[in-house]
């Protein structure tokens, strides 16, 4: 009879799962915000899209509409499995209607899959892949916020056009690392520069002086740093202690974001230029909902990625507002498409076939300390990259959904 | 100029150099952990945590007390072995009598809890530290440009070594700590203090982990998880240079920061890879490891 | 070798297989009925765990040997099963005065081929890695395992065969045998168990033959297995072989499950979580991983809110586990019981 205590025990376990089972009565949008909330992304994405999500769906005043809307997040862990896993059981159990954010390409392109094969809606705003507009674009999914492709153009472009005109990488060993290499250097080489070397560094190496001397012997004017996270903030720390930008040589970091140079310091990161598509301290809607952000996350500005996710869930509102359903997945999402998107961070825009969204870049350089009035306070604008040159022409995607 | 396999010597030179100063932070973390397995058994996953700790000292109290770096490599090694008394008082000291293996545990248990402490915090994107004043800048070495501050690491971190050395092999203190390793009942019949003795090894162990990371704060991420990967390489150097003697660990550190170094200019993308590789010809070749006695 | 056979240690020995029988008719109704309450994917993935951390336990539980690269065993098979099951092509590498690609112009594989493909993929780098890592003991076996798992993860970035850090990603199901389509979860579901069940009653019974024995008697003490005149490192060698292999055949599966295979699986943070698993479940005892499996997967799928504090709450399970409950759950309900779970 004891047995019956340790069947108990797996029982409990087991009925756990089915807790959650019951099915909620729909009219109730359901978002559903996955995101990175410990770890590489975390600060730049994490609690703060859900903070956005929050302010998105509070300024859309969803009850005057008619809607009801409900918010639920949950921690993607940075492993596909489990962002497709809650995915899976969102929609099917929870019965979420569109799932945002997810800011890792891993992550986001098994969402992704999940997503088309079950109708639902994504709202990509932190992952850059371009393949989620390229060969593994969906009638489910809407890329919002940039792309490894703006990034590279947007950066490459306009040094090359300002002089750096020979370049060396230092690139991260890995699939992610070698796409944007591979767009930055073609976008150097079509506008006239010259790429004349590169090195393969391992993900996560914390040492680049190495590297760093290879890239100084080669008296390249820019240095591509083509990694992410903590491979981008070492070899810039470590550039900075050797010297490199103070003997003339200049820093490209081609996927780099404001938390980032928050935590380098203005001393290290000064003269470090990056494309972004969203500042805060850009216009006066920006700043104001920087004002309003802050206390809700650690007293940080908002990233690119968290603005992204306020545009996004408020345009996918005004989408099911004027379908008044949220049932069908590629209907809403069409309907995006087909209106315009007006909000006050990202301005006018639209969003293409092949669900990019189409809007300004703009191309940053961290400010010397002397420039800077306190913290947060980083960027300069150097050049607005005007959206029709932003994004990756369409033909060029090889996107399913625009040949067919 | 002569260069060797297409490479120009001088910038070999200057490669040579960064993989020795690489190589001290191994060196110092391998010390640690052959400084505390020798006195414990007991293997510390918690090492590179601990490393994290220290620069995160440098850190708060550079942000929080206005302490520069200099005091920062004082007290970040006290009170980070501190906290390493606390744990080998509270955990480590039940697990004695048995397998290792719990040891191992533990530690790793207590390395998630620390770091996903410090992550929650601080974020994962790191924290900003400079290097301090007096050692800015650096010297044109003719064929390298070589900061002061790496030049500050290689000396330091020798004589932070040569001194753990000296003091357990040469000193009547280190006699005692040698013999407490072969029979700590003899000792304990000299009246001496073998479970207080322990406590500080594993303080002072973990102190010299605090120490690498007051170092690499200046240079390397500030980040909880910086620890997380090094200090899977610093077992490898483990395993290579075998945990018998306190000067293996030293010079196995170094060298292999040499050849990691070498690794980078010939063929970069096996940078990662290579103290592994040598650890599995070590193990064909010599099993007990360079400098280790048979087990 | 002849067997003295002791009249006390039968009766203990009836009694264990009666208790162990109990216990495998309630895992089995209860896992036949799991899909009517729980969601199918989450209980594929908890038996996906629940085999690789069988597979774990009978290294560490029934040989003593502590191997903290797991990992790559899990995921290696993920990526190989992955791979057969989507593209099928095979390019491998040789040396033939430079290197040379030799191309095996295979199809997309149906999922019971990808499985075996992947364990056997598992099966030769057990092999290899076990070859090295038994040449030491202890400590230095469980930082050589973890040390070899590393290179080959980094391997596992850099290899453009794996996706990198996208990962192979829509793995189609397919059908099984040709026959069965994989497509609905219930039937997966049930193909998965089936599965599980075969592995584990594998290993029950190797380590209930002759050669478990032997195994027992090299974790009580080697030296005097060696004096008997067993040759220990070819059992130890076999054992990392089957215990690679087992595993292979969970990370295979978990490919097709979820259908993707990532750098997640190869992680040292997943030989670490099959560790936790077991540990809770119970070291040495049949049923404890399968338990400790279940217990650490609804923790983090239910747990998935409060994504920050997950790995702190391991941590602190880890830490109780190693102070408080050395036996883990089934090894506490066994003793309290006083039978063999």
């Amino acid at each position: 009879m004891k047995m019956l205590r340790y069947v108990a025990l797996l029982a409990a376990a087991l009925a756990a799962g089915a807790a959650q089972a019951q099915d909620k009565s729909d009219g109730v949008v359901k978002i559903g915000v996955l995101s990175d909330m410990s770890s590489l992304y975390a600060d730049l994405a994490g609690q703060g899209s859900v903070a956005a999500a929050r302010m998105a769906v509070e300024d859309f005043k969803p009850a005057e509409k008619g809607l009801k809307v409900e918010i639920v997040s949950a921690d993607h862990q940075n492993k596909p499995d489990v962002g497709s896993n809650i995915v899976r059981q969102w929609i099917d159990v929870d019965k979420v209607d569109v799932i945002v954010d997810v800011p890792t390409s891993s992550v986001a392109l098994a969402v992704n899959e999940v997503v088309r094969e079950k109708n639902s809606v994504f709202l990509v705003s932190g992952a850059a892949a371009s393949d989620l507009t390229g060969p593994k674009c969906s009638p489910n999914t809407v890329h919002w916020t940039y792309d490894t492709w703006a990034l590279a153009n947007g950066t490459g472009k306009a040094l090359v056009k300002t002089g750096g005109d020979s370049w060396f990488f230092i690139t991260a060993d890995y699939a992610f690392g070698h796409a944007l290499e591979r767009d930055t250097a073609a976008v150097v080489e079509a506008n006239g520069g010259k790429v004349l070397s590169k090195v393969r560094v391992p993900l996560n190496t914390s040492d680049f002086s190495s590297y760093l001397l290879q890239a100084q012997q080669s008296k390249a004017k820019i240095i591509g740093l083509a990694n992410a996270g903590g491979d981008t903030i070492n070899s810039i720390k470590q550039a900075a202690e050797f010297g490199i930008v103070a003997g003339g040589q200049n820093l490209a970091g081609l996927l780099v974001f404001i938390t980032d140079v928050h935590a380098l310091g203005l001393q290290t990161a000064q003269g470090l230029i990056m494309t972004e598509a969203f500042y805060w301290d850009q216009n006066d809607a920006s700043r104001a909902f920087a004002k309003r952000f802050a206390p809700l996350y650690k007293g940080n500005m908002p990233t690119m990625v968290q603005a992204g996710v306020y545009s996004a869930v408020t345009h996918y509102l005004k989408a099911v507002a004027a379908l008044k359903d949220d049932s069908d997945g590629k209907a809403v999402v069409a309907k995006m498409k087909e209106m315009p998107t007006d909000d006050p961070l990202f301005g006018k825009g639209t969003i293409r076939a092949d669900g990019r969204k189409i809007h300004d870049m703009y191309l940053f350089e961290v400010k010397k300390p002397s420039e800077s009035k306190g913290p947060w306070d980083y960027y300069k604008l150097r050049a607005t990259i005007p959206a029709a040159e932003a994004f990756r022409p369409l033909k060029d995607g090889n996107c399913p959904l625009v040949s067919g | 100029m002569i260069s060797i396999f297409g490479i120009p010597s001088q910038a070999l030179f200057g490669q040579l150099l960064i993989g020795l100063i690489n190589g001290s932070f191994y060196a110092l973390l391998s010390l640690g952990l052959a400084v505390i397995f020798g006195m414990l058994n007991i293997i510390n996953f918690t090492h590179g945590a601990q490393y994290m700790m220290g620069a995160f000292v440098a850190y708060l109290v550079l942000q929080y007390l206005g302490l520069n770096y200099w005091v920062a490599l004082l007290i970040a090694p006290i009170l980070v072995g501190l906290t390493g008394v606390i744990i080998e008082r509270l955990f480590l000291k039940r697990l004695y009598q048995l397998d290792h293996l719990y040891g191992l545990l533990l530690t790793f248990g207590l390395a998630l809890i620390i770091q996903g402490v410090f992550r929650n915090y601080y974020g994962s994107s790191g924290l900003p530290y400079q290097v301090p004043e007096l050692l800015r800048g650096g010297q044109n070495l003719g064929f390298m440009f070589l900061p002061n501050y790496r030049a500050w690491v290689i000396f330091f971190s020798l004589v932070v070594c040569l001194g753990t050395w000296f003091v357990i092999e040469r000193t009547r203190l280190g006699a005692y700590l040698r013999a407490a390793t072969e029979n700590p009942t003899l000792v304990r019949a000299f009246g001496i203090n073998v479970p207080r003795m322990i406590t500080l090894t594993y303080g002072f162990g973990v102190g010299l982990a605090a120490i690498a990371g007051v170092m690499a704060a200046p240079i390397y991420n500030v980040s909880p998880l910086m620890g997380e990967d090094i200090i899977i390489v610093v077992f490898a150097v483990v395993v290579i240079g075998g945990m018998g003697s306190i000067m293996g660990a030293i010079v196995t550190g170094f060298a292999l920061g040499l050849i990691e170094g070498l690794t980078k200019v010939f063929f970069p993308e096996a940078s990662n890879t290579v103290i592994f590789v040598i650890m599995a010809i070590v193990l064909l070749i010599r099993p007990a490891g360079l400098f280790g006695r048979a087990t | 070798m002849e067997r003295v056979v002791d009249p006390l240690e039968t009766a203990a020995r009836t009694r264990g297989v009666r208790s162990e029988a109990i216990a495998f008719v309630a895992m089995l109704v209860l896992l036949v009925l799991a899909p009517t309450v729980a969601y199918p994917v989450f209980l594929m993935k908890a038996l996906c765990f629940a085999l690789f951390a069988c597979a774990f336990n009978l290294l560490i539980g029934y040989v003593g040997l502590l191997s903290f690269g797991h990992a790559l065993y899990f995921g290696w098979a993920g990526y190989v099963s992955a791979h057969l099951a989507k593209i099928g092509k095979l390019t491998l590498p040789y040396w033939g005065g430079g290197w040379h690609w030799f191309v095996i112009p295979l199809p997309p594989l149906s999922p019971e081929l990808a499985v075996l493909g992947g364990t056997v993929t598992a099966a030769v780098l057990g092999l290899i890695a076990g070859a090295l890592a038994i040449r030491r003991q202890g400590i230095y076996f469980a930082m050589i395992t973890l040390a070899l798992a590393q290179m080959m993860f980094f391997f596992a970035v850099q290899a453009p065969f794996t996706g990198g850090e996208d990962g192979i990603q829509a793995v189609p199901r397919g059908h099984l045998f040709g026959l069965i389509d994989l497509s609905n979860q219930t039937t997966l579901y049930y193909v998965v168990l089936v599965l599980f069940l075969a592995c584990f009653l594998l290993i029950y019974r190797i380590i209930h033959s002759p050669f478990g024995e032997v195994l027992k008697a090299i974790r009580e003490n080697e030296p005097r297995a060696i004096s008997l005149g067993y040759k220990t490192d070819r059992y130890k060698l076999m054992a990392f072989v089957l215990s690679a292999a087992l595993a292979g055949a969970a990370g295979a599966t978990k490919a097709i499950v979820f259908q993707l295979a990532s750098l997640t699986d190869v992680h040292w943070t997943m030989s670490g979580e099959v560790v936790l698993m077991t540990l809770v479940g119970g070291l040495g005892t049949v049923f404890g991983p399968v338990l400790g499996a279940f217990v650490i997967v609804s923790m983090e799928n239910y747990l998935a809110e409060f994504g920050q504090w997950i790995t702190v709450i391991q941590g602190v399970i880890f830490v109780a586990c190693v102070l408080l409950f050395r036996r883990g759950i089934i090894g506490e309900i066994a003793n309290a019981l006083r039978v063999r779970l």
